[in-house]
């Protein structure tokens, strides 16, 4: 990386460094630490970032399950989003670096164990993220029509595991169980004008799905109220102005809300102006125009409870949704929702949760705490296995935006960098790293992606992309994937 | 709410004011291309500029001061990064992230331009908020910034246990 190496190169100016530099160089080249992170999301390539740049030698090789980088970067962020994803740029700078390599279509627990990483690294970093989603645990959450958030999300993303969802898009009215961004993203896809979206890199099966859609309303349910609301105010104020959408926000549920929250922090003041304003206010003449010619709608619905599941008479198909009223016990981010016992029906054909994503033990011999869906830890250093550390979502839950992950990952590394230099990772028995791990690979036949593979596959996806208008068209299956690269 | 609709009102004219600067959604929203930075004598965006330096001071998460000295135009995210300076632009200063959020001396903050709606919304995810918080893609230097201080948000523990070797100026 430039930074390093312009440090680097300093120390070679005087003649009294010189030999202290050189020196240290020599007695320390056979001792460079060999590093591996596990997943190349935004806190895999934080955590490595960070390690490359604050030590001269260590080596770190980023394994990833699927063929491409990136993780939710790619997968996660909305496709209308596309300011979000320039990260990637600084990511593939550090993916260039000639002490960093990248291992796509590697699964670490099948294709090679962490007990193997550990036996081939001095340090293994897991920042695998969370794969997986809370579910509501209520009956009929498994009839047709009923999805999580994140298996749609990864549809319209091109998720590999998720191509073939074909969501029912018939229903005029779909319902979304959750408040936070993941909720808002689902229901700007679903309202989006499509002149906005195919200029984006959905992918063009989703975005076919997209534009014979019956979708016109989207209510967001919340179990709380809206000083509990999860989403953050760029994208609620974007749902606010979306093209061809009118909001509902019923005034009983804001009125008296402009004097509760003097004394909150700003981010919830703010957020909570936002809403106050587009619910009580009236609209300025444009906005008030938007409003009255929309074809479609989207609404907060507070303090409501999800219950059940309704199936329509074939038994197979959700027509609605059964939801408990619910009031609140205590004040602020706190605060609990205790059901009145009134209960309401919603109609709806389709019903997205969006409660929240969640982490999966990666492999029986690493601790899990299955309640809070993380690796225990303490500053990264995973408890009770010195040379194991995490970062990102599977260290701190599934929360925050890029800056939290990133913040998260430089503590991690930082951890790693004192663990090196205070000598609780050993560096005395010299590690092959991805010397050992490739011939486990070969014997088992798996053969690793490299970053200039991927960047076939990028460059292969920008062309299809520019066919059609758009940034990218991703290549939704793994073995068109690798079949691009001839593996 | 009289203070709501205020600040709501201060917001939707600063919108108006970046989307000079800003065409075309996803590009970058510095502000230094923007037809309202005036360089000096007069120059506008395209003219040739003399390179006028600042002198303004990174003061870095471990708590060092570092001196440098930036042009006039120039942000201060792009300063800190021709520095070395640990300052990270996750979305390449296009108001999607505040990953650059910086800390700006109190005698010189209320010299910048009052920040834009979009600025005060990522600033609202910034860890660590402060009253002088500002994101530095969005900090256009000019002459008046003479002296500014910036100083990157404590946002881990113990930075740079590993001896980290500033670079030298």
């Amino acid at each position: 990386m430039g930074s390093s190496c312009g440090r680097v190169c300093w120390k070679w100016r005087s003649p009294l460094r010189r030999l202290a530099g050189f020196s240290r160089l020599l007695s320390t080249a056979a001792l460079a630490p060999q590093i591996c992170v596990v997943g190349s999301g935004p806190a895999g390539f934080y955590t490595t970032q960070h390690l490359l740049k604050h030590h001269r030698l260590a080596r770190v090789d980023i394994y990833e399950k699927l063929p491409v980088p990136f993780g939710l970067v790619r997968f996660g962020v909305a496709p209308d989003h596309p300011e979000v994803k320039n990260v990637i740029n600084s990511f593939t700078q550090t993916a260039h670096s000639d002490r960093c390599s990248y291992y796509g279509n590697v699964t670490i627990g099948k294709d090679v164990t962490v007990k193997e990483l550990q036996q081939a690294y001095h340090a293994v970093v897991l920042s695998y993220g969370a794969e997986d989603n809370r579910i509501l645990g209520i009956p009929g959450e498994n009839l047709s029509g009923v999805y999580s958030a994140r298996a749609f999300v990864g549809w319209y993303n091109g998720l590999p595991e998720n191509r073939d969802l074909k969501p029912d898009l018939s229903s005029e009215t779909a319902v979304v169980l959750g408040q936070g961004n993941v909720a808002l993203d689902v229901a700007r896809v679903l309202l989006s004008p499509l002149d906005i979206l195919r200029k984006t890199d959905i992918t063009e099966g989703s975005l076919a799905a997209i534009a014979c859609s019956k979708v016109k309303r989207v209510w967001l349910v919340g179990r709380r109220g809206p000083l509990q609301v999860a989403f953050t105010i760029k994208e609620l104020r974007e749902m606010i102005n979306l093209p061809g959408t009118r909001p509902l926000l019923a005034p009983a549920d804001f009125t008296g809300l402009g004097d509760v929250i003097k004394d909150v922090p700003r981010p919830r003041k703010r957020l909570t102006e936002l809403m106050v304003k587009s619910a009580l206010e009236k609209p300025g003449e444009k906005e008030a125009g938007r409003w009255a010619s929309a074809t479609k709608e989207w609404g907060l619905k507070f303090q409501r409870s999800p219950l059940e599941v309704l199936s329509a008479a074939d038994g197979k198909q959700a027509r609605g949704i059964r939801i408990a009223v619910t009031r609140l016990e205590g004040s602020g981010e706190s605060a609990r929702a205790v059901p009145t016992g009134e209960v309401e029906e919603l109609e709806c054909g389709l019903i997205l949760s969006s409660i929240g994503y969640r982490s999966l033990p990666l492999d029986s011999a690493i601790p899990f705490d299955p309640k809070l869906g993380i690796i225990p830890n303490s500053l990264g250093r995973v408890q009770g296995e010195p040379g194991l550390y995490c970062s990102g979502w599977v260290k701190r839950g599934p929360t925050g935006v890029i800056i939290t992950t990133m913040n998260d990952s430089f503590d991690t590394a930082q951890s790693v960098l004192e663990d090196l230099q205070t000598g609780v990772l050993n560096l005395s028995s010299s590690k092959e790293g991805f010397k050992s791990v490739r011939s486990i690979l070969h014997s088992r036949g798996v053969h690793p992606v490299t970053f200039s593979d991927w960047e076939k596959i990028d460059a292969a996806e920008v062309a299809r992309g520019k066919l059609a208008g758009k940034p990218r068209e991703k290549i939704v299956d793994p073995q068109e994937m690798l079949q691009l690269i001839s593996h | 709410t009289p203070v709501m609709a205020a600040s709501m009102a201060a917001g939707g004219g600063a919108v108006t004011r970046l989307l000079l600067g800003a065409p075309g959604g996803c590009g970058s929203a510095r502000r230094g291309a923007s037809a309202r930075q005036v360089g000096p004598g007069g120059a506008g965006p395209g003219g040739a500029e003399p390179r006028v330096g600042v002198n303004v001071v990174f003061i870095d998460r471990s708590g060092r001061r570092i001196p440098v000295q930036g042009r006039v135009g120039e942000d201060v995210l792009r300063l800190a990064q021709r520095h070395n300076i640990e300052l990270e632009g996750a979305c390449e200063a296009s108001l999607a992230c505040s990953t650059c959020h910086v800390y700006v001396s109190q005698e010189l903050v209320d010299k910048l331009p009052v920040p834009d709606e979009r600025e005060e919304d990522m600033l609202d995810l910034a860890p660590q908020l402060q009253e002088n918080s500002r994101l530095g893609c969005q900090i256009i230097l000019t002459k008046e910034l003479e002296g500014a201080e910036f100083t990157l948000p404590k946002i881990t523990r113990n930075f740079y246990v590993d001896g980290h070797v500033p670079k030298p100026h």
